[in-house]
């Protein structure tokens, strides 16, 4: 094995342990946001597909990526912007609405 | 120090933004920043690894994104507040397509293009072509199971949960799969190979369909949240095949937290992972056949007489309301209720809706302010000072056979104790069972009664009938 692989193990692990400590307790109103929001940030796995759009050689592997791009794209812009939009229609009350 | 290295540091900033960015997701007052940190994160990836590619052939990165960008800026902009549910599970079948998608271009920029007479695992190593394979599989079977999610959630294919012989089609897929990765990493041939992971593609989609095809309805919750979590994971294996970090990381915390929300939906349903996996409830306690006795049916004149008398009323809202789109009538029942000077609040069950905390959503859409919305455990105490509780499109979670002794499939379940209020209303259209398919006792105690029909249309005659009884402030 070698030093990069272990290394990418243990981010693999503590990120799991990160990403679980930080969500204990997340309030039920907020489940539907934090999904769609979680969600949307795994489309970073864009970055992954650009490379490839931008360096591959083969046709084939071209319209892998490119098409990689592309969903991964929708899937963060979308992503983010619904997530936005709910919290957006999330109001405190107390003081009087118009 | 090198360009990679430098490259590698600077993921830090996305990853710091990530970790800020979720955690205050998860406060209410600072979801909505968080959420943009969280977006900022993404795009500040994107431009370091841009930075880092240096001068390339731009056309068929800008061609992807612009498409891309489209495509998620009208999906958005169609979608109704009521279709939350499907739009969440068509952006998760999206970032499994892009994970798998990802993993086939590197096969091909790897192992197909050079063609080098070396099988995968020679020519990228073990683990990274183990990983690779893994991307396809999983994104695969996210995507699959996320397009077939949602055209249950938008009421289609319903009959799929009763196809025969779906645990061998599970089994038999499974194995498929895992030998045709076995075949794509190590065929020396590349066109053996490319066929083979072609294959891996093929099998990997019919398992996540038949893993999702036998789930629906009120476990659609737990199946959701569990397909948010895969997806991380697909990146996370994407990550691991090219080598990136950021892809680990930005996965996994996707798929940590869409664990930590399946295991809250399966406590709140009481129900385990496997169970919902196998399908439906029991057969056995099916209740199709009862018959209801002493039902006693209202209309909205007689039940705005009794709203004019409570002074304490809950409103407990179910996937009916959201169906029937019920919303706005519902949050203009609890205004002019509020206004006659009630106390109002809508309860919601942990697992009401399709996903997790579909009614926060839908109610906010109608501008329900949050602090009238309260959890299932604040307000189960409370029932006993409760005037009169308005059940709108719910069923099994104001179930009282879940208390009950062992025998009922809910058994267990924990519910809203709606009965222990002073008078109950529920608003249905027919007396048929909910999810679990069986009765529910709650209709023919006494101080419950009925009012069947679509329930926008009757909160709304009872919004009109209650304004109309009541002095206009």
């Amino acid at each position: 094995m070698t030093g990069t692989l272990i290394l990418s193990i243990y981010v693999f692990v503590l990120a799991a342990f990160l990403g679980y400590e930080l969500l204990t307790k997340v309030p039920p109103m907020l489940h539907t946001p934090l999904m769609s929001g979680a969600n949307a940030m795994s489309g970073v796995v864009v970055i992954g597909a650009l490379v490839l759009a931008g360096a591959t050689s083969g046709a084939v592997a071209t319209v892998f990526a490119t098409l990689g791009v592309a969903f991964a794209t929708a899937n963060v812009v979308g992503g983010f912007m619904v997530t936005d939009r709910m919290l957006g229609s999330f109001t405190p009350g107390k003081k009087e609405r118009s | 120090m090198s360009a990679e290295e430098i490259t590698q540091l600077a993921y830090l900033v996305p990853v710091a933004l990530f970790v800020l960015g979720i955690k205050r997701l998860a406060r209410v007052r600072t979801a909505r920043t968080g959420n943009l940190i969280l977006a900022s994160g993404v795009l500040v990836a994107v431009v370091i690894t841009l930075v880092e590619m240096g001068l390339v052939n731009y056309t068929w990165m800008v061609l992807g994104l612009a498409a891309g960008g489209t495509v998620g800026v009208i999906t958005v902009l169609r979608a109704s507040a009521t279709s939350m549910p499907q739009v969440v599970a068509r952006f998760n079948g999206f970032s499994g397509a892009a994970a798998a998608l990802v993993g086939l271009a590197l096969f091909w920029e790897e192992v197909v293009f050079p063609d080098a007479g070396e099988g995968a695992i020679g020519l990228m190593g073990a683990m990274a072509g183990l990983a690779l394979a893994v991307s396809v599989v999983i994104g695969a079977a996210t995507l699959s199971g996320s397009i077939l999610a949602e055209a249950k959630l938008w009421g289609r294919l319903s009959r799929l949960t009763r196809v025969p012989g779906r645990g061998p089609l599970v089994v038999g897929a499974s194995i498929l799969t895992v030998v045709a990765m076995a075949l794509s990493l190590s065929l020396v041939d590349v066109r053996h190979a490319a066929l083979a992971i072609l294959f891996l593609l093929l099998f990997s989609l019919a398992v996540g369909f038949f893993a999702v095809a036998p789930v629906g309805g009120a476990d659609m919750p737990v199946m959701i949240s569990l397909l948010n979590s895969v997806s991380g994971l697909a990146v996370a294996a994407s990550g691991f095949a090219i080598g990136n970090t950021m892809l680990i990381m930005g996965g996994i915390i996707v798929g940590a937290a869409g664990l930590m929300l399946t295991q809250i939906m399966c406590v709140a349903m009481n129900r385990t992972l496997w169970s919902v996996f196998a399908g439906g409830l029991d057969e056995v306690a099916s209740g199709e056949g009862d018959s209801y006795e002493n039902v006693v049916g209202s209309d909205p004149e007689e039940a705005a007489m009794v709203l004019e008398a409570a002074r304490n009323v809950v409103i407990v809202p179910g996937y009916g309301l959201a169906a029937a789109r019920a919303q706005q009538p519902a949050a203009d029942l609890a205004d002019a209720l509020a206004e006659q000077g009630v106390q109002v609040r809508f309860a919601i069950h942990p697992v009401a809706g399709r996903m997790p905390g579909h009614m926060n959503v839908v109610l906010a859409e109608a501008n329900v302010p949050y602090d009238r919305l309260v959890e299932m455990e604040r307000v189960n105490s409370d029932f006993p000072n409760v005037d009169l509780v308005i059940v709108v499109g719910a069923n099994d979670v104001v179930n009282p056979a879940a208390n009950q002794a062992s025998g009922s499939p809910i058994a267990g379940m924990p519910i809203l104790d709606v009965e222990n209020a002073r008078r109950v209303m529920v608003v249905k259209r027919s007396l048929s069972p909910g999810y679990a398919g069986i009765k529910n006792e709650l209709f023919e105690r006494d101080h419950c009664t009925m009012l069947f029909g679509d329930a926008k249309q009757v909160l709304e005659d009872l919004v009109r009938e209650f304004r109309a009884g009541v002095p206009t402030p």
